[in-house]
């Protein structure tokens, strides 16, 4: 009995090594293990001896079926590893050198710029608002104390409409809408909101002067702000957004809307203040008019000018674009044109 | 404006001051510096010469030999002036020295050595002119240097004018040597005045003011024998540094003035000129002004007359006829102030714009008028001693400007500032500039001095400037603000409007654009656009482009016809503003409005078309978790460039927000006729208006569904609408969801049916539904739909 064990076992082995796929290995195990296979054979054969002897011969029979099994599983899994070798070294190489065909979508160069910086100001806590297009002459002359005879007020600079509304000519025309709807801050919770917009203004169109560009504006109204305050925001914000330490300087400028009116410098970024020719040698780079909130203004906004102070600023938004991306030709932002507009990428 | 560093050290003592500091403060506490010339540093060895010999040149007719007598020695050169002649004094450049950019060396002139040379004013850069030699009239020792004698050397910067748009007082020497001065801590001088009292007891002139509305002040005097006709050579330079032709003795000096004190004035000729009258005429007419053009003056230009005719445009140009001449010895001097609106108005009018107008513009202080008449002939009389003065000081002064007063205390100071500025050091700093300061301790009351109060200050926030500036921004402490941390109030719609921005650039590839807010009327005829009219700009940049756009898409067709030459396949969108008529009140309806643009010369237009619908589909889902339905819509037929079948409105929750459209062949030839172009218009106001579906979240179950296809013939023009309609008639708890799966059409093989197939997905939270409730829910449907018609292909 053990002696056909053992022919057993090493017929199973010999046939085992001449396996070479599922499908053999499958033929061998019911050729072994199988209702008629040879080991269950034995079982069968187990009737003709004696208890003692079934005893021994039912677990060397038992041995071999666990051990073949074995086997089985383990060849199966080489079987399964050479094939995934084959199936790799068969694989077709793909090109990954070829260029995608999809072509990214793209922002406005404008709409890139803009938020970013809403992000950088909303970080200190700044409201973004907007404001209309089309503007009354009360918001975007009077409610920023620019009064009727003002030389800002002059025809060529505005358009007009038939019925006497206008194109807004700067983002402050928001200034008296957005003190009105949030009116007179709480103390030690200040107003502080950023406005961009797009403005119009009536001139001839070349490669510095557009007749349609954007803004931003932001306003700062509470019971303490002051022209430190100013200084410190400018400082901070402007560094985030030019990504480095900006260095400012304040010179007494004239704005209807503040008092004192302020023309902010910042250091020039390309010879870092020592005098080139973008700077025109002065080491500094005119960026923004700004100024504390002239009372009028506040006034006419429904906010007490003898309780409340508020800083105001603006920035030429399309101006920023020009200088972040190296724009020349300011016609680029309205043109449409797409071999141009698709370079935004990011 | 040119400011002369030497006319300011006139005023205020600059002795050991580092000019270029000074200048740098200036920049920071007053106004912008653009540029800062550094005069005469090029004129080295010109000594003054006399002629003593002129000879012909052998070679030329033109040149001449002369011999030049300079104290030490007598030099010969060469001289190309056409003025040259014995005993005339010259400036002479020795060998060695230097005139502008030329060296002075020993050099032949056609064939004739030359040791030196003779001047002219131009060369020596005071004057343009350069038509001889500069003839020096003042004595002094030959060989002197002439920078001994003459200002060559200063240094004169340049103040940018719109800096000063708000400082009148600015607009002369004296009052930028006040800020100096204040700048310095160092005291301001007193102008030098004659006392014009002395003149009270003779006639006046005869003086009328016709216009009290655009007269303010008018002063005016007349002076006899003057024999002087050339201004002395450091005035001449003076007014050359600072951007001035010298001319004459009388019209320098009026320039003079105006460069010093800020006040324009005008001397005419008193032989022709005996007395004023100051008014607007009722009818236009033609007047010829001194510089020699015609001009046409309108009934709100205010005229300076005689009681014949009018003689100069009040505040902006004389008149030819009545200007001094060669032979002038007696002048009537007006030195007047006007209304600044109405100078300006009519200086833009008549696009005159001249230094005198532009002063005025600025709201000049009326006090300045007898200032500067004292001032004139104070100066005048140094130079030309025998001048008489022969009327009074006649004046007439129409309109006051308010004096001011403000009160205010260190508390307000400190709060506007943030920092502590001592009171002391704000009383210093006003008086400097001439505030008439009146302090208790804290409390301060200014007086504001009238050359500040035309309009510049009138505030206690004023006040806060005048202190602050002279403090120096630079020395400011800066800190944060005090406030407490609240969380921020943020703007859905604009929160949203970068979601629907990024949306479309990032899944569907599209590009941004920007366009303008008026109708491009010559785009839109070439492609066919027709537009309604709409509110008009007045003034708009060219006459077609005058109407502002109620929609946006013919913008964006515009940007397809642009790029359909090189881009197969586009997609454009821009949030951008419309005007949509006017709102009950005549304002204009702005809206913003989403314009989508998609064309394509690789998809069908099918396909384009419902590529646009998802795009629009996924834009309002991912903003408020609604999906719009697309219904009919008639009322966009208006536009001709809406295909009148393949268009459809858009709605959400029942409200028109929109609408998308395959572009109409007319309009598509046009622009390229291998073009699929489709696009959509969404008011992003009215979209705004639907709220926000709240997101909320179904269990799944636990136990597998069933998912069962059936392919349903339906008459070819059903919408797929009317026949979820019909299923959804099928009341069916376990119906989990159904979806189109595809749409078959086989003209032959089907006629005029379609099938329709529809996966419909069967589920229960309970338990695993048994197959043959999966049938009889099937069969339940079916019914449904037999009774409709509709039958299981």
């Amino acid at each position: 009995m053990l002696e056909k064990l053992e022919n057993i076992k090493k017929q199973f082995h010999e046939e085992l090594n001449a396996v070479n796929s599922q499908a053999e290995l499958e033929k061998i195990r019911v050729s072994f293990l199988g209702k008629k296979g040879l080991v269950t054979e034995q079982l069968k054969n187990l009737r003709e001896l004696t208890p003692d002897e079934k005893k021994t011969a039912g677990m060397q029979i038992n041995k071999l079926k666990n051990e073949i099994e074995e086997a089985i599983v383990q060849y199966q899994k080489t079987l399964e590893e050479r094939e995934y070798i084959q199936e790799i070294e068969n694989a077709e190489r793909y090109d990954y050198t070829i260029p995608s065909a999809r072509e990214a979508g793209t922002l406005h160069p404008i709409t890139i710029v803009q938020k970013q910086i809403e992000d950088i100001f909303k970080t200190m806590g700044f409201i973004i608002e907007d404001g209309l297009e089309i503007q009354t002459e009360y918001n975007n002359f009077e409610a920023v104390n620019i009064p009727k005879n003002h030389p800002a007020r002059d025809m060529q600079d505005t358009f007009y409409l038939e019925n006497g509304q206008l194109l807004k000519t700067h983002t402050s025309a928001a200034q008296n809408t957005i003190m009105r709807k949030y009116g007179a801050p709480k103390k030690g919770e200040p107003l502080k909101v950023l406005f961009p917009g797009r403005c119009f203004r009536n001139e001839n169109i070349d490669a510095s002067h557009e007749n349609t560009f954007f803004q931003l504006e932001g306003m700062m109204i509470g019971d303490d702000i002051s022209i430190s305050n100013l200084i410190y925001f400018m400082k901070v914000l402007l560094s985030e957004v030019f990504e480095r330490d900006v260095k400012v300087r304040l010179r007494p400028g004239f704005f209807p809307f503040v008092e004192p009116g302020f023309e902010l410098d910042i250091n020039c970024a390309i010879c870092g203040g020592s005098g080139c020719p973008t700077c025109k040698h002065s080491g500094w780079l005119e960026l923004l008019p700004c100024g504390m909130i002239h009372p009028n203004v506040l006034r006419m906004g429904g906010i007490d000018p003898d309780r409340y102070t508020g800083f105001a600023f603006g920035l030429g938004l399309t101006r920023l674009a020009m200088m972040k991306y190296n724009i020349k030709d300011i016609r680029l932002f309205n043109s449409g044109n797409l071999k141009q507009l698709r370079q935004f990428t990011r | 404006m040119l400011i002369s560093m030497n006319w300011i050290s006139e005023f205020t003592d600059l002795s050991g001051v580092n000019i270029k500091e000074l200048i740098n403060r200036f920049t920071l506490s007053t106004a912008e510096v653009e540029d800062i010339y550094e005069m005469g540093k090029n004129i080295k060895d010109v000594v003054l010469g006399k002629i003593i010999e002129v000879n012909d040149h052998p070679n030329s007719k033109k040149l001449h030999l002369v011999k030049v007598d300079i104290g030490t020695e007598v030099v010969e050169v060469v001289c190309g002036a056409p003025n040259v002649f014995v005993g005339a004094h010259v400036p002479f450049a020795k060998l060695g020295g230097r005139v502008g950019d030329l060296e002075i060396k020993e050099v032949p002139i056609a064939g004739v050595i030359s040791r030196g040379m003779c001047c002219s004013e131009k060369e020596l850069g005071i004057s343009d002119d350069n038509s001889g030699l500069m003839i020096i009239e003042e004595n002094y020792p030959l060989g002197t240097d002439i920078k001994d004698f003459m200002q060559l050397e200063d240094t004169v910067f340049e103040v940018d004018n719109k800096s000063l748009t708000n400082r009148p007082d600015l607009w002369g020497h004296y009052g930028i040597a006040r800020e100096i001065a204040a700048l310095n801590k160092r005291p301001l001088k007193p102008l030098e005045l004659v006392d014009t009292s002395l003149y009270k007891d003779l006639d006046p002139i005869d003086l009328k003011i016709l216009d009290n509305q655009r007269t303010y002040r008018f002063s005016c005097i007349t002076m006899d024998n003057i024999t002087k006709k050339k201004s002395p050579i450091n005035m001449r330079i003076r007014l050359t540094y600072c951007g001035m032709r010298p001319v004459n003795l009388l019209a320098d000096l009026t320039n003079y003035l105006m460069m010093e004190i800020g006040q324009p004035m005008h001397a005419y000729d008193n032989r022709k000129v005996k007395d004023i009258r100051v008014k607007t005429f009722s009818e236009p007419f033609e007047f010829l002004t001194l510089d020699g053009v015609s001009r046409k003056i309108d009934t709100d230009t205010l005229m300076i007359c005689d009681s014949k005719e009018p003689i100069g445009i009040a505040g902006i140009m004389g008149g030819e006829l009545s200007s001094i001449y060669d032979d002038t010895s007696s002048v009537l001097l007006e030195s007047a102030n006007f209304d600044g609106t109405s100078v300006r108005k009519s200086a833009t009018k008549l696009g005159l714009r001249t230094d005198a107008s532009s002063r005025y513009e600025k709201t000049l202080d009326p006090e300045m008028t007898v200032l500067a008449i004292a001032r004139f002939i104070k100066l005048l009389m140094e130079i030309d001693p025998g001048v008489k003065v022969t009327s009074s000081l006649t004046d007439s002064y129409v309109q006051h400007y308010d004096s001011i007063t403000i009160d205010f205390d260190k508390e307000y100071i400190d709060k506007y500032t943030g920092i502590d500025i001592s009171s002391d050091m704000m009383e210093e700093t006003l008086s400097a500039l001439g505030f008439d300061v009146h302090r208790s301790g804290d409390k301060f009351s200014v007086g504001v001095p009238s050359w500040r109060a035309t309009k510049d200050v009138s505030m206690k926030a004023d006040i806060v400037e005048e202190i602050t500036r002279i403090y120096g921004y630079d020395n400011f402490d800066i800190y944060s603000t005090k406030s407490l941390l609240s969380p921020i109030r943020h703007s859905v719609e604009r929160d949203n409007e970068y979601r629907i921005k990024i949306f479309l650039s990032d899944k569907y590839n599209m590009n941004e654009v920007h366009s303008y807010i008026w109708y491009e009327t010559k785009m839109n005829k070439e492609l066919g656009i027709h537009t309604e009219p709409n509110i008009r700009i007045i003034n708009s940049v060219t006459a077609e482009n005058d109407t502002i756009r109620s929609t946006i898409i013919p913008s964006l067709l515009g940007f397809v016809y642009k790029n359909a030459d090189t881009n197969p396949e586009m997609g454009m969108y821009e949030i951008g503003r419309v005007a949509d008529g006017l709102t009950k009140d005549g304002l204009c309806n702005e809206k913003k409005r989403l314009g989508i643009v998609v064309a394509s010369k690789i998809l069908s237009e099918k396909e384009v078309f419902f590529k646009l619908k998802e795009a629009i589909e996924q834009v309002v889902l991912s903003v408020k978790n609604r999906t719009p339905k697309f219904v009919e819509n008639n009322e966009i037929n208006k536009y001709n460039y809406v295909h009148p079948i393949n268009s459809a409105g858009i709605q959400l929750e029942d409200q028109e927000i929109g609408y998308l459209s395959v572009l109409n062949p007319r309009i598509r030839n046009n622009i390229d006729k291998k073009l699929n172009v489709a696009y959509a218009e969404i008011d992003i106001d009215d979209m705004e208006k639907i709220d926000v579906l709240p997101l909320e979240y179904k269990e799944v179950s636990k136990y597998p569904g069933v998912t069962v296809d059936l392919s349903l013939l339906v008459d070819k023009e059903m919408p797929y609408e009317t026949l979820t309609k019909y299923i959804d008639l099928y009341p069916c708890q376990y119906l989990d969801k159904y979806y189109l799966v595809d749409i078959f059409e086989d003209d032959k093989l089907l006629k005029d049916k379609k099938s329709v197939t529809i996966r419909f997905e069967f589920i229960s939270m309970e338990r695993t539904l048994e197959s043959h409730e999966i049938q009889s829910m099937v069969d339940g449907l079916l019914g449904v739909l037999k009774d409709n018609n509709i039958e299981l292909r």
